[in-house]
């Protein structure tokens, strides 16, 4: 298992280096001059050419690219000129608020979604089935920041029943009710696509999974139905189902940019757009890069916990 | 025109259809239609209700009337939307079949680059273009249409490998065609219809990411306005004024939704598997039917089949599977069953328990008593209490129906537990005394194996003890030895003969090999196109054959015991069950076959200890007083 858990770290590297490479080419696609669009057009040639210098754009890009990753390596992720302040402290400072977040709804789209698929294949054409299915349809169709202000206008302006905005109150403690209370309808507000999907793969996934002949073994045996469900075809299943899950946990990480609009969430996709709308570029790339990084590690985990259920991958 | 037709019976995705025609239709005809103009402000007329005079859905923030920035809007992120997919299909497309095409080296780099762009987190993606490019709806189509080329590019990649390995492509290039050609005539047109579908069901998404990026400001700039950026600009007055966001919200939804019914629809009529049926689930237990009068049971077996008919029901069509089979077996005795695959000897066998997969199995009519009582339509809860408990099942291919993710000794303790309250403990010891009844050298150590670290003998094996944990009645063991070799068959069959002996259980054998009969069964029903045409003692059948199939039947047999499987030897094929001759089913088949034979109903008739339907038997018997 330490093995495997070392080799799948070390497979990692080449990855790692490709994200900050597709990082920096994107950023090096910037049409005209970087330093002219952070200073305006107003700004002097000689204020031009020094920030060119500061930021080391007098170099040849390849060279700059590896300054760089240099610098990344050892913790120095340059300057966001838009706040002042060190980029990488400032991506650790938000990304701790996203987390919350797309870690909530990535539990809650997991439980939800396979649950939901499960119910679905053992009720084949039965109504829950059709219930579902019509959900999912729904749920991944509604764009997430429009189904994010509707629960705010419902849930919160109507109902009064959870905060509209924020992660903290302005005021008052900061315990762990507190933050559920705020949590809960961003959470659910980007869990929903991604619950959707889940769904719709774990139904298909059991469905393929109850016509294989071990299921029928453990029908023989006399395995109550339930046990036959949820015990052997779902133990099956989910060897299909938690690569999806992987995706999903990055389409929640990523996707919670628009819920942090929505729900104004001090996360790292609010800091992101701020940063593009400010073309505070370092920060942008940053930030792309610490996430990436990180949902590079979250796929390490995924694929552990998949060798750990599937006895036959070689580890 | 079936796929046009089978879109037509999928009444969601015609649903899907129609909507997306009228929205795509409107967008059309926006320009000509009496509107307002969408980018007039008129900061008098404000945040107008819908319904007001002059304005159907009301106005925005700054008066602008919302039906017709709706319109406008919608005719903007339809044809973004449409040109992401576009573009992301035709690029994907073509690195897939470059790199699918020339294979090697060009393929692994090309790949290794999809590969990297996939590990991004998707909307990031798009983030980070967006931000190098700056901010506008036609950076906003790239960043979209960008991240989606990988997926293309995978898939098309797969599809164009199938088809640059096939003879026609060799051919064409020893006839001397460019590569630039090939492709053209040869692979493209095979992979269209693969882009076209993966495009219908994506296009959906890029409308939704466009307006997501417009939402956040980063897509289409004001005054002009897509339905993603409508939202953003609402999103102020959401509390004040919920329409102006519900307007464009709701019609994103409803684009989408039309998208996504009708990809789902386009998708399952091309699905050959949705198209056979071939996946719905079996039901927990066989579904019933029961037609006519249930017989009654008869004699002293523990196990007795009367007049049992189980039906496969597709579509239209019925397969008559098993058309009325009885038999029955005493405890201690052992029964083969045998014909070719498709007489339905296993179906039968299955039918015991309601084992048999349903939909689209169904027990039509007959009785299968076990002590007296019929479970034909018995309670599902009463089947179960019964299945491994008193009747238990030994299988084919043990590698395919043991759970390949549990150990062997788990799934040993969950077949005691499922019947019986106890210890974890407790189900353990009587797991390890099971391995070693079916003699299995290790036993501790093999109980901690997954089946897969198994030989395919040892894995029987477990099979076998699986069946034994509750001490059933009767054991059912359907072609138990067919995957396995010559030595190893011969293993389990005297592993079963002991077991039979020890422990006086019934077994049903059931098989195809007249070798193995001959080794383990007292008695022998032959089975072909779903009846019993012979049935006797085994030795009797075996040294005077009746029947002119079971005769060909042992005539494959080259010599007894040595387990010489094929059948080939017999021309000809099964009759399909769906269309049954007249008279005797393998009169196609037989030498003696004359027009009585084909005539009608041909009965199974006793002779003694022997039953045979056949007019013309191979060996003269004596009729039953
Ligand atoms: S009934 Fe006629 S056709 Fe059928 S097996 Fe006997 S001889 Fe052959």
């Amino acid at each position: 298992m330490g093995s495997y858990i070392l080799k799948r770290l070390v497979s990692a590297i080449p990855v790692l280096l490709g994200i900050t490479v597709i990082v920096f080419a994107i950023m090096a696609l910037i049409p005209g001059d970087p330093a002219t669009a952070i200073l305006g057009s107003y700004a002097t040639p000689e204020n031009v050419e020094k920030l060119n210098r500061d930021l080391g754009l007098d170099k040849p890009a390849v060279q700059r690219y590896f300054i760089w990753l240099f610098n990344m390596m050892q913790g120095d992720f340059g300057r966001s000129f838009s706040l002042n302040r060190p980029v990488l402290d400032e991506v650790l400072d938000r990304f701790g608020a996203t987390l919350v977040l797309a870690g909530t709804s990535f539990v809650l789209c997991s439980l939800i979604g396979v649950a939901a698929g499960v119910v679905s294949a053992a009720r084949q054409y039965g109504f829950a089935d059709k219930a579902i299915t019509f959900v999912v349809l729904l749920g991944i169709s509604i764009p997430s920041f429009f189904l994010g202000m509707m629960m705010i206008l419902i849930f919160a302006v109507q109902l009064r029943w959870f905060p509209a905005s924020g992660m903290w109150p302005i005021y008052g403690d900061r315990n762990l009710l507190v933050l559920l209370d705020h949590l809960l309808m961003p959470a659910l507000a980007l869990a929903v696509v991604a619950t959707g999907v889940v769904a719709r793969l774990s139904r298909s996934a059991m469905l393929e999974v109850l016509r294989q002949d071990y299921i029928r073994t453990a029908r023989a045996k006399g395995v109550p139905e339930r046990g036959v469900i949820w015990r052997h075809a779902l133990r099956a299943a989910m060897v299909s189902i938690i690569p999806v899950l992987g995706i999903q946990a990055g389409f929640v990480l990523s996707g919670a940019v628009y819920i942090e609009m929505v729900f104004q969430w001090p996360g790292v996709g609010r800091m992101l757009v701020d940063a593009i709308l400010k073309r505070d570029i370092l920060l942008v790339q940053g930030g792309v890069v610490f996430v990436a990084a990180c949902y590079v590690g979250f796929n390490i985990v995924v694929d552990v916990a998949q060798s750990l259920l599937d006895p036959r991958i070689k580890t | 025109m079936s796929f046009l037709s089978l879109l037509a019976r999928n009444r969601l995705a015609l649903a899907g259809l129609i909507v997306m025609a009228l929205v795509v239709l409107l967008a059309l005809v926006t320009p000509i239609l009496p509107l307002a103009d969408p980018d007039v402000t008129n900061t008098g007329n404000r945040f107008l209700k819908p319904f007001s005079e002059g304005a159907l859905l009301g106005t925005d923030h700054l008066g602008r009337d919302l039906l017709s920035r709706l319109l406008w809007g919608t005719r903007l992120s339809l044809a973004v939307g449409f040109a992401a997919a576009v573009i992301a299909a035709v690029l994907g497309a073509a690195v897939g079949i470059i790199a699918g095409y020339y294979g090697g080296r060009v393929d692994n780099l090309i790949m290794r680059g999809v590969d990297m762009l996939m590990a991004f987190p998707y909307i990031l993606l798009a983030l980070a273009i967006v931000a190098a490019l700056g901010p506008g709806l036609l950076n906003a189509l790239i960043a979209v249409a960008a991240v989606n080329i990988p997926f293309f590019a995978r898939n098309i990649r797969g599809i164009t490998v199938g088809i640059a390995h096939k003879e026609f492509v060799d051919a064409a290039k020893l006839a001397g065609m460019g590569d630039a050609r090939i492709i053209v005539s040869e692979v493209l047109p095979n992979v269209v219809p693969v882009i076209v579908i993966a495009m219908s069901t994506t296009v959906g998404w890029m409308i939704l990411e466009t307006a997501g990026l417009s939402f956040l400001g980063l897509g289409s700039q004001p005054p002009q306005a897509d339905l993603g950026s409508m939202l953003g600009e609402a999103r102020s007055a959401l509390i004040t004024n919920p329409h102006t966001s519900v307007v464009p919200g709701v019609m994103i939804l409803i684009i989408v939704m039309a998208i996504n019914l009708l990809g789902d629809g386009v998708r399952d009529a091309l699905d050959p598997r949705l198209r056979s049926g071939a996946l719905t689930r079996p039901m927990a237990a066989t579904m019933v039917q029961r037609k006519g009068p249930v017989p009654d049971p008869q004699g002293d077996n523990v196990l007795d089949l009367r007049g049992l008919e189980t039906q496969f029901h597709v579509k239209d069509r019925i397969y008559r599977a098993v058309g009325g089979v009885s038999w029955g077996v005493k405890p201690g005795e052992c029964l083969g069953i045998i014909g070719e695959s498709g007489s339905g000897k296993s179906v039968t066998a299955l039918s015991v328990m309601g084992l048999v997969a349903s939909p689209p199995g169904v027990i039509t009519g007959g009785a299968v008593f076990y002590k007296g009582e019929d479970l034909v339509g018995a309670p599902y809860e009463r089947l179960r209490s019964l299945r491994g408990r008193e009747v238990a099942y030994i299988f084919q291919d043990p590698l395919a129906t043991l759970h390949p993710l549990y150990k062997v000794g788990d799934q040993l303790v969950e077949a005691i537990r499922v019947h019986h309250h106890v210890s974890d403990k407790e189900a353990r010891a009587k797991a390890l005394g099971l391995l070693k009844d079916v003699r299995i050298p290790n036993a501790e150590s093999r109980l901690e194996n997954y089946p897969h670290e198994m030989s395919g003998g040892m894995r029987q094996r477990v099979g076998i003890a699986m069946a034994l944990a509750n001490d059933p009645e009767v054991i059912i063991a359907d072609e138990p030895t067919t995957a396995l070799d010559v030595t190893v068959q011969a293993q389990i069959l005297s592993l079963l003969d002991t077991l039979r002996r020890e422990k006086g259980l019934a077994i049903v054998f059931i098989t195809h090999d007249f070798g193995v009969v001959a080794q383990l069964c007292d008695r022998v029903a032959v089975m072909y196109a779903g009846r019993i045409v012979e049935e006797g003692p085994t030795q009797i059948v075996l040294d005077a054959p009746a029947h002119p199939y079971t005769r060909r039947l042992i005539a494959c047999v080259p010599e007894l015991g040595e387990g010489k499987r094929a059948l080939h030897a017999i021309p000809g094929l099964p009759p399909a069950v769906n269309d049954l001759p007249p008279g005797c089913a393998f009169a196609p088949r037989c030498d003696k076959a004359t027009e009585a034979c084909r005539q009608g109903e041909i009965a199974l008739d006793a002779f003694g200890a022997r039953k045979l339907r056949c007019l013309f038997p191979e060996t003269e018997l004596e009729a039953a007083q």
